[in-house]
């Protein structure tokens, strides 16, 4: 309780050294207007972004914890306690509960099912990274060019982001695994295709903002060209809602992923895949059903929580 | 409001045109039509029958004799029962229906409770707690919860209480022989609306909370309050009429998304609703089912869109005089 407090008044505080309308571009000395000037010794961006993001506990802690899912999962080879799809052949050894020697079990082939989980983190983890950072630059990309030109090309890209919104995603998906076949790469070009328009809508409203303002302007009159009006000046305003639509994209990435993997139109051996294969015999062992699920339920958790504190620490204006 | 109408329909329709040519164009050229004559089958007759369906002429040409033939209500045969599409969709779509009507209003009703609780009561405990399973509610895939919801509240019951059937049903909307609002759709349905209803309830929940704390912050409630309205009347008549304005075109738009988004509810509890007839006519690539589903469902998506933006407008006169 007096944690949220304490929190809301550092966000009100720094709130004096980013005053709304006076932007300032990341990572570069302030050199001249009203705020930087008025600063002794200015903060960088990043440096206020870090302390604010140190004050998001919840934030940190997922931080920390998703760092630990990634190593553990990409370290498998140095972790798991057994290789991948390595079978205990001997009678009995399938389907065993969880103990010390199984952390997770075994399933039904009488796998080491923690390892099998391990492996097929790196599946979902590479899938939910790579449509996050696709959809995203897809998004900015377009929605920073439908602002800035305005005109038929903002009309013809929102409309583009119209038809994409109408469209059923998961059956479209489905149909495409079927097209485009279903290597790590082509779901996560397909989904990415699906995900874009939220962040393009974003970026382009604060693009329309942006580009009004006296900075924009002054950066015109000094004969910047439009390519670096957007990049320097536009998108560093933007960089707020863009970063938390990285980590809502990695969560509903991984959701898809393994409803599609889990319905089997998957990659095939990502979480999803081993809650399709626990699925068929639940009766006796329920504990292959806990462990994927846990295991994407935490992740997505942690991306969730991970998401909040970046967008409190990048968004000023941000209540909580 | 008739003109916003008017002009909003007609810029909806080259988008669909446009979506439902991509969805077209991508169903036909995935799935060949001839595929399960091709075993048996001379070249010949293979050949006679994609003249027959059309299938050698431009993508555009099939296009336009589908979306006539589609236009005057002949939506082909399904290839898998042999029934007409146009039977096969409503059919289905009224099983869709009844998941989606109870779905959105336990959901919506639960959320503007929890929501407007949660919010009077911020940084309590109970906000705490009902912040906390939202958050979790958002993050776990439904399919999962699905799962385990059948594991504890289905099977497992009836180990522990030594039952002979499971309490709550998971397969179908009823029993063999058995139709109507009864207790026997209710124990069928339970399954199912939860499974759906659990990603509303939480994020439509974090909605109804943030805002009627946006409305709660608002200057006509200090006045309110310092005229003397007593708390509750505020909070019903002043509070919650406004902060109910944004949740509405929420609810409007998923619930349109949710024609399309039964795939897994339907499946895993065997519904003979849309989601279900999607997945099995994509594993049997029946074309003719597929490319009028893709169409019908982008239909209703786009018209609870269209009603979100119109509801916008009607309960916020603000928006109403740009």
């Amino acid at each position: 309780m007096s944690d949220r407090f304490d929190q809301d008044q550092s966000v009100f505080a720094t709130n004096v050294e980013t005053l709304p309308g006076v932007p300032v571009e990341p990572g570069v000395p302030i050199e001249e207007g009203p705020a930087g000037a008025a600063e002794p010794v200015p903060l960088s961006q990043w440096q206020l972004f870090y302390r604010r993001f140190k004050r998001h506990k919840l934030g940190v802690a997922s931080l920390v914890i998703l760092i630990l899912l990634f190593v553990m999962c990409y370290g498998a080879d140095w972790i798991a306690p057994f290789p991948k799809g390595q079978q205990d052949l001997t009678p009995g050894s399938e389907n065993q509960a969880p103990s010390w020697d199984h952390l997770f079990g075994t399933d039904q082939l009488g796998r080491d099912y923690f390892s099998e989980v391990l492996y097929a983190g790196q599946v979902s983890l590479r899938i939910g990274l790579t449509v996050a950072i696709l959809s995203t630059l897809i998004g900015t990309i377009f929605g920073a060019i439908a602002g800035y030109f305005g005109g038929w090309v903002d009309q013809i890209i929102m409309r583009t982001t119209d038809l994409f919104l109408i469209v059923p995603a998961v059956a479209v998906l489905a149909v495409g695994q079927q097209r485009f076949g279903s290597s790590a790469a082509t779901v996560s070009y397909v989904l990415a295709a699906l995900l874009w328009m939220a962040i393009a809508r974003i970026v382009r409203g604060q693009t329309l903002a942006v580009k009004e303002k006296e900075f924009v302007e002054a950066a015109r009159a000094v004969g910047a060209s439009g390519r670096r009006i957007v990049l320097r000046h536009i998108l560093p305003n933007c960089i707020g809602p863009i970063v938390v639509n990285v980590t809502l994209a990695i969560a509903v990435a991984i959701i898809v992923e393994s409803t599609l993997s889990f319905l089997g139109f998957g990659v095939g051996s990502s979480w999803g895949n081993l809650l399709n294969t626990a699925r068929g015999n639940y009766d006796n062992n329920v504990h292959l059903l806990y462990f994927p699920g846990l295991a994407i339920l935490l992740t997505v958790l942690c991306v969730n929580a991970l998401g909040d504190g970046l967008r409190d620490a990048l968004d000023p204006h941000a209540k909580h | 409001m008739g003109t916003l109408l008017l002009r909003r329909l007609l810029y909806s329709i080259p988008v669909l045109l446009v979506a439902s040519f991509l969805m077209f164009w991508m169903v036909r050229t995935t799935f060949d039509p001839t595929a399960r004559l091709r075993v048996s089958r001379d070249p010949a007759v293979i050949e006679e029958e994609r003249e027959r369906l059309g299938l050698n002429d431009s993508i555009f040409t099939q296009y336009r004799v589908w979306l006539g033939d589609f236009i005057r209500g002949d939506w082909g045969e399904s290839s898998r029962t042999r029934q007409p599409v146009s039977e096969v969709i409503p059919q289905a779509f009224g099983n869709t229906l009844q998941l989606i009507v109870w779905g959105v209003l336990i959901s919506a009703l639960i959320a503007i409770g929890i929501g407007v609780y949660s919010a009077l009561k911020q940084y309590s405990a109970g906000d705490y707690v009902f912040t906390g399973l939202t958050y979790v509610g958002i993050s776990m895939p439904p399919f999962w919860f699905a799962l385990i919801a059948i594991h504890f509240l289905a099977v497992a019951p009836q180990d522990w209480f030594g039952l002979s059937s499971p309490p709550v049903k998971f397969v179908g909307l009823h029993d063999v022989g058995s139709s109507g609002l009864n207790w026997d759709y209710l124990q069928h349905l339970i399954l199912p609306v939860l499974t759906l209803s659990v990603q509303l309830m939480a994020s439509w929940t974090r909605f109804q909370r943030s805002s009627t704390l946006d409305v709660l912050s608002s200057d006509y409630i200090r006045t309110a309050r310092a005229k003397g309205v007593p708390r509750g009347r505020v909070i019903v008549r002043h509070a919650m009429r406004n902060s109910l304005i944004p949740l509405v075109t929420v609810i409007a738009v998923d619930a349109g998304l949710l024609f399309g988004g039964l795939i897994i509810t339907e499946t895993i509890f065997s519904i003979p609703g849309m989601g279900r007839l999607f997945f099995q006519s994509l594993l049997q690539g029946d074309v003719v089912v597929l490319e009028a589903w893709m169409l019908v469902v982008a239909i209703f998506i786009l018209l609870f869109n269209l009603f979100a933006d119109l509801a916008y407008g009607i309960l916020d006169p603000r928006i109403r005089v740009q």
